[in-house]
């Protein structure tokens, strides 16, 4: 199979899959996120996680063409101001959610689950009424268009470039609020140990509903940066939501490492086998693989030691 | 909670299956008409799957997020016995490789299948129906049990295991017909079953098995083992540390439900006349919780009104207000899990069946009365 190709060839396309899982990695790695502080540190299943990516897409959606009829001057840099309100707005609705809906079933996961598919169809319909069942995209700014070329055979693209760095500086700030603020601290301690965590005079309620709302809100900023590198559509958020439970299930739920290291090895292995396989069937092996390895492992790459 | 007398079936039981049975086999085929009637039949076959799901998820605390594959197999392994007997080389000459089902024909594939072969045989098929599912099931069962995922986790694989057979059923499309499923089912042994008399009597095989089905359960509930995966339900530890393998009764109720699921499967391809991916994915799979979520997971009965409630209701809205039907149906998750976690079995026995009980015991002037006490949600 190797045949058709000579050294140099073979070498870029390698380095070209890879850059693609990057690409897919740091795409993964955002979705991830929002959902290893939401499902990782409180237990809590969201199924309507990307209904909230799917939010920040909109917001980004609302904001651009706001620029683009208002301050056509700065429409350069509305993506910053689009990804600030994206994670403010969804962080919101998070918190509403928790106070009305999570806070009554912490004690049934399982119930969380259902009840939270129903919200997850409840806002599909509201942005098909809303934004209509059409695909929408935004205007990239023009910087953020074409592609760098490294050597003469291999060539990446910017809004790619862009979107993995955003990864890694959303990735690095989740943990510093996670392992070096002081509301990490108490987001660890409520998980480690929810009674003795009260009985320190930690506010459990407020911790929770913060917590889910920067889960919900990183969520938001990860369905803005994915419209740099696609269209946003009512249902798109239900197509990433299996990918990314897998991915934090994968990492070991409690670890932000293993989150990282499992979108890692997920991203690259499928798009390395999508060159050589077609797409969907590279999608089913690397799926299988991961259910594989989580019957052999059930708590993950990563697994936290915690006293039940 | 359940009934405290070993017998198989309380009063309450039989009045409860009695109504059911009038329902089934005589007020709906009395008052509809063949299309309805079929619709109603394709209701029912969900109520197989919600019956499963009562086992496992009920009774056994283990929820299935992937039960649309075992309908789906189940399905699947009737489809294409039906589709075989279809595809004769007389009625597929105009292709290029007669003899062999359309779709492979348009996918360029010249010879049937291996794993094709055995279905031109129906004893094979039926035994395939219900065999394939529930050794898958035991696969999983056996991998995820054995080493103790249980809850979340469970849910989540089988998720993952839902969406892994959908990409592959459409990806496959030579070998399953891809998104659009095996379709232009015709005659089962040369008996048509696109007719309106044959949709009759498929209906009532329906009822039939469907009634099977609930005996199977309800003798599962009311035997020992029933007792055992609520007792593990409820304190796994415990069940653990008095000697039993928790693990085994797990597999095994997982396997039953799956059963059921491919039992109803067969039977929707049998009425409707098709089978695709759509009916194995993450979405449908989920809806078959919510069946069984509204009609009482705690309820084998509640189950089969369940399924046919939402889904009658699910006609009925999404041709009126298609707008409407997700909003609802969203709405429905929410109301059931935050309000009534028993569903309408849950509220037939708190509100109904005292009152009911009351009217005779005053009749009987019985005084020893029974104790309903209310269900309470099952703790996870």
């Amino acid at each position: 199979m190797f045949a058709d190709y000579t050294m140099g060839e073979l070498g870029a396309i390698f380095a070209m899959q890879g850059f693609a899982g990057l690409i897919l990695f740091s795409v993964f790695v955002l979705m991830a996120l929002g959902l290893a502080i939401i499902f990782g540190q409180m237990g809590v299943i969201n199924m309507a996680h990307g209904e909230f990516m799917i939010l920040g897409a909109y917001v980004t959606y609302i904001t651009s063409n706001l620029f683009a009829d208002y301050l056509p001057s700065l429409f350069s840099i509305y993506f910053f101001i689009a990804m600030i309100l994206a994670f403010f707005v969804t962080a919101a609705l998070g918190m509403l959610v928790e106070w009305s809906l999570i806070r009554h079933l912490y004690k049934r996961p399982l119930d969380t689950l259902l009840a939270t598919w129903g919200l997850s169809l409840i806002l599909q319909q509201i942005y098909r009424s809303v934004f209509g069942a059409r695909e929408v995209g935004v205007t990239i700014p023009d910087w953020m268009m074409g592609s760098l070329p490294l050597t003469d055979l291999i060539e990446v693209p910017i809004n790619g470039i862009f979107v993995m760095v955003l990864a890694i500086s959303i990735s690095v700030a989740v943990y510093f609020m996670m392992y070096r603020s002081s509301w990490g601290k108490q987001v660890r301690a409520v998980t480690q140990n929810r009674v003795m965590a009260g009985a320190v005079g930690i506010n459990t309620e407020r911790t929770d509903r913060l917590t889910f709302g920067i889960g919900c809100g990183v969520a938001g900023v990860a369905g803005s940066a994915f419209t740099m590198i696609g269209s946003t559509g009512p249902t798109a958020g239900q197509l990433y939501i299996v990918d990314t439970f897998l991915v934090v299930v994968f990492g070991g739920a409690a670890s932000l490492l293993g989150t990282i290291a499992s979108a890692f090895s997920i991203s690259q292995a499928q798009s390395i086998m999508e060159f050589f396989l077609s797409g969907s069937m590279a999608k089913v092996l690397t799926l299988l693989t991961v259910v594989g390895i989580l019957m052999l492992r059930p708590q993950g790459l990563f697994a936290l030691k915690l006293r039940k | 909670m359940f009934a405290k007398d070993n017998k198989l079936f309380s009063t309450g039981d039989i009045v409860g299956f009695v109504v059911l049975a009038v329902l089934i086999f005589i007020v709906l085929p009395a008052g509809l008409d063949t299309f309805r009637l079929n619709l109603f039949g394709k209701y029912l076959t969900y109520a197989f799957v919600a019956i499963g799901l009562v086992l496992c998820w009920g009774a056994g605390g283990i929820l299935s997020l992937g039960q649309g594959v075992f309908f789906g197999l189940g399905g699947y392994c009737m489809a294409m016995f039906l589709k075989l007997e279809a595809s004769t080389p007389e009625a597929t000459k105009i292709q290029s490789t007669p003899g062999i089902p359309d779709f492979m024909d348009w996918n360029q594939i010249t010879a049937l299948p291996m794993w094709w072969e055995p279905f031109n045989s129906l004893t094979f098929s039926l035994i395939a129906v219900v065999l394939v599912p529930v050794i898958f099931a035991f696969i999983i069962g056996v991998a995820m049990f054995r080493r103790r995922v249980g809850g979340v986790y469970f849910a989540i694989i089988t998720q993952a295991i839902a969406a892994i057979m959908t990409i592959l059923i459409i990806g496959q499309q030579g070998y399953t017909g891809g998104v659009n499923g095996i379709t232009d089912l015709r005659t089962l042994l040369g008996w048509d079953i696109r007719t309106d008399e044959a949709k009759v009597i498929l209906y009532f095989v329906n009822a039939v098995l469907l009634f099977v089905c609930l005996f199977v359960a309800q003798f599962i509930r009311k035997s020992k083992l029933g007792r055992i995966l609520i007792a593990m339900r409820d304190q796994e530890d415990r069940v653990r540390f008095s000697g039993y393998d928790v693990a085994n009764f797990k597999i095994f109720v997982f396997c039953a439900g799956a059963a059921f699921a491919a039992i109803g499967g067969a039977m929707f391809t049998l009425q409707v006349g098709f089978m695709s991916p759509s009916f194995v994915g993450i979405v449908p799979s989920i809806e078959m919780v919510i069946f069984c979520a509204v009609g009482g997971r705690l309820s084998i009965l509640g189950a089969v009104y369940g399924a046919l409630l939402v889904n009658l209701a699910k006609t009925t809205f999404s041709e009126m207000f298609p707008e409407l039907w997700l909003l609802g149906l969203g709405a429905l998750f929410i109301a059931v899990v935050l309000a009534f976690p028993n569903g309408l079995a849950g509220l037939y026995k708190d509100y109904v069946e005292p009152r009911l009980m009351a009217l005779f015991k005053k009749k009987a002037d019985d005084g020893g009365g029974r104790n309903f006490d209310s269900i309470k949600a099952p703790a996870e």
